[in-house]
């Protein structure tokens, strides 16, 4: 039942490490991490809560990613694709998400 | 099967629950199950309660269908998730798990609820999986290898198209082999997963969709290139305004020819019974109460119709989520959860399933906040107060070729009521309830032309919905407000009409010195009292009061014209953007909260502000000259 995942797809690869909160619009890669980090931000729950929100949306290591749209007001919130979905949510929320990006 | 065929049939029907990811098309499976009507749309979040239906199987068998709102795991966050989980572990009082469980899935996004389908099984129940909207996965050219995968999770797989009703009867069948023979109660071995189980069960699901699931040869791309100009953050701004315009311009100009047509029916009706003897009284109560007042308010079935249907189409389509995305800075800057749009937007149809909705907010507080300011948004029961005063009161003109002023006056109105819904929110975030909300993550769904059928349906229901209204809330308030204004009769020798020396007249006096300040008089003040019921009702008494007055010659429109000042209907108008007055309203804020502690606020809170609003444009009207 356990198909294994190949360990290729989880090494680093070469390009940049950004957090979901400051990736650009355009930008795509891959999940490295996500992690449950207190960033000092309130969110309305503590970090655990959020990483598993995170996890149960589908942000998960392994998962492709790319911003496709942002808000016109301090470019937030921002649309993510991510695997087959979009999602839509917000800056503040999305720090502890890891993006490894694609190599130019 | 044959086990089930042998088997006498049982009495207590079987039960299944339908259980998936939101917006996955459970709802559209339940109604092609059991012929109900529920409301299926394209966002996230339509289901906020449990349902119940019946179907009866080809071999005789009755089972109940349990339609459920959706989750992403069982682990439940808000009030909607939390009757779903419940459900599934059979914890409600009185009730077991179900005897089978259909896990419902979207096929072109399979990873999430496989996800849940793992989380499932931990459950113990047996499981059926229902790969929906497999005509969109055909079309995708998505390959999904059934029987595999059907091996690896161990359950049977059926593939449907809900909409269609195509796979229902493979799915029933499916069912029924299941239950033929079903395993012993179950022992449940689910528990909360952490973040790490969840990572672990996320690398299975990932690892079956490698497994059983080739990627599509010809993916979506429509909605990306809708989206790159919808969300486009000037553009789609600018789109959402445009199209909130042009809804509320339709409505008001577009059912102007439909709805002189029912007026002139109503008035030739009443014209004919007044003109067929017997005089007396019960020609009056049929003319003046039933036909003026209940009429007075089925004319504006046109208007509640074009409402509706740019509702459905927008719901239907997709694009709530959108306008929920594009709005959701200015939300969030008055303090509201971004998932507080898609209720608040309902409420411009009606206030309770908005309120309803709420339930999709997990935090107890955003939800408070948008329960209170719920009925804030222009319902579609203000239509009729707004249009009749407006046309009464407002001058036919149009700017700059193609604006009509009335449709703009409309415009601002229904703007009023976000601006205070957002300020109202503000202040309450800021004074009483101080951090900040929630984290808010929303999927925006695939766009999907609205299904005609469905829009028609919907329509049709809201229609039935209206007329029924009119039916058992309007006309017996109206043979009330009848009786009220017309007895006592004027004394022998009185002058004025008699409706000054009725009960009506009298209530109406009394309480003439209170609303005197924002210039209501005595008509408006009484037609306030049974408006408390439905705003709506409020048209129907002025119909009421004024035709028993003596003026069901002229059509009620012409009669405000004459007898109000712009100053009062522009204070009537500004009332009824707050008038907290629908009882049913505050019967389910009572509902939905648990304590009568809320709707007493809401409604003093809403009174207060009314008669604010009300004072202010009065005043401000007479001093400009307007009086
Ligand atoms: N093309 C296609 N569309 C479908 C199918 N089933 C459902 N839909 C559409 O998918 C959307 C969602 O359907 P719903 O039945 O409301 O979904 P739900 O799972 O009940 O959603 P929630 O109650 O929000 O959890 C609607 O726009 C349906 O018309 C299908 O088999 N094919
Ligand atoms: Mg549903």
């Amino acid at each position: 039942m356990n198909a294994p995942l190949s360990p290729a797809d989880l090494e680093p690869q070469p390009g940049l490490r950004v957090r979901l909160r400051d990736a650009r619009l355009g930008d795509r890669g891959v999940i490295v991490d996500v992690q449950a980090e207190a960033d000092g931000l309130d969110h309305g729950v503590d970090a655990d809560e959020l990483q598993r929100r995170l996890l149960e949306f589908g942000f998960v290591e392994g998962a492709r990613i790319e911003v496709i749209h942002e808000g016109g007001i301090g470019h937030d919130p921002i649309a993510v694709k991510l695997d087959d979905m979009r999602i839509a949510l917000r800056r503040r929320d999305a720090g502890d998400v890891m993006i490894q990006l694609d190599a130019a | 099967m044959t086990a089930a065929l042998a088997s006498p049939v049982p009495l207590t029907p079987a039960r299944i629950a339908l259980v998936g990811n939101p917006n996955c098309g459970k709802t559209a499976l339940f109604n092609a199950l059991t012929g109900a009507r529920q409301k299926v749309a394209n966002y996230a979040g339509v289901t906020v309660e449990r349902k119940e239906g019946t179907l009866t199987t080809a071999s005789g068998r009755r089972v109940q269908i349990l339609d459920l709102p959706g989750t992403y795991s069982l682990r439940a966050r808000s009030p909607d998730e939390a009757v779903t989980r419940d459900a599934v572990l059979g914890r409600l009082a009185g009730e077991s798990p179900p005897d089978v469980v259909v896990c419902v899935a979207d096929a072109t996004n399979l990873r999430l609820v496989l996800r849940l389908i793992l989380e499932l099984k931990a459950v113990g129940r047996p499981l059926v999986l229902a790969l929906n909207m497999y005509d969109i996965a055909l079309r995708q050219g998505l390959k999904i290898d059934l029987e595999g995968l059907s091996k690896e999770i161990g359950a049977p797989i059926v593939t449907t198209v809900a909409t269609r009703r195509r796979g229902i009867e493979e799915l029933i069948a499916k069912v029924e082999a299941v239950l033929a023979d079903l395993p012993p109660a179950p022992v449940s071995a689910w528990q909360e997963l952490d973040a790490a189980q969840t990572k672990a069960a996320h690398r299975r699901a990932q690892g079956l969709m490698r497994a059983y699931v080739r990627p599509p040869e010809h993916p979506d791309t429509l909605t990306g290139r809708i989206d790159s100009v919808l969300l486009h953050p000037i553009w789609g701004m600018g789109l959402l305004l445009a199209l909130l315009f042009v809804m509320f311009q339709a409505v008001f100009t577009g059912a102007a020819p439909a709805m002189d047509l029912i007026d002139q029916g109503f008035g030739q009706l009443a014209a004919m019974v007044s003109a067929s003897p017997p005089e007396g009284l019960l020609r009056g109560l049929v003319a003046d109460g039933v036909i003026a007042g209940v009429g007075s308010v089925l004319v504006f079935l046109p208007q509640i119709l074009i409402l509706f249907l740019f509702i459905i189409m927008l719901e239907d389509s997709g694009y709530m989520a959108r306008a929920a995305f594009l709005m959701d800075k200015i939300m969030g800057g008055a303090g509201l959860h971004g998932r507080a749009f898609i209720p608040l937007l309902s409420s411009f149809a009606c206030a309770i399933p908005g309120i309803m909705s709420t339930r999709v907010i997990d935090n107890r507080r955003d939800r408070l906040t948008t329960i209170l300011i719920a009925p804030l948004m222009t319902c579609s029961a203000r239509i009729p107060v707004y249009t009749l005063i407006i046309g009464a009161v407002v001058p036919q003109k149009t700017l700059w070729g193609f604006i009509s002023l009335q449709g703009l006056v409309m415009f601002g109105l229904y703007a009023a009521g976000i601006f205070s819904a957002l300020g109202v929110s503000y202040v309450m975030r800021r004074v009483f309830w101080r951090g900040v909300s929630e984290p808010f993550m929303m999927e925006l769904p695939t766009y999907k032309a609205p299904d005609p059928v469905n829009v028609l349906r919907s329509l049709w229901m809201r229609g039935k919905i209206f007329v029924q209204r009119a039916g058992r809330v309007i006309l017996p308030l109206m043979i009330v407000v009848w009786f009220l204004s017309t007895f006592p009769s004027a004394p022998v020798g009185a002058s004025g009409p008699g409706i000054n020396y009725s009960f009506a007249g009298m209530i109406g006096h009394a309480l003439a010195p209170i609303f005197a300040p924002i210039g209501f008089n005595w008509q408006m003040t009484v037609a306030l009292i049974p408006g408390m019921a439905a705003r709506e009702v409020a048209v129907a008494a002025l119909g009421t009061v004024y035709a028993v007055g003596g003026s069901a010659a002229t059509s009620l429109a012409a009669t405000l014209h004459q007898s109000w000042s712009l100053a009062s209907g522009l204070a009537f108008l500004a009332w009824y953007v707050f008038a907290p007055q629908c009882v049913a309203t505050l019967a389910v804020v009572r509902r939905e909260t648990n304590s009568w502690r809320w709707p007493i606020i809401m409604f003093a809170y809403m009174l207060a502000l009314a008669y604010g609003a009300a004072f202010i444009v009065y005043q401000t009207a007479v001093a400009l000259g307007a009086g």
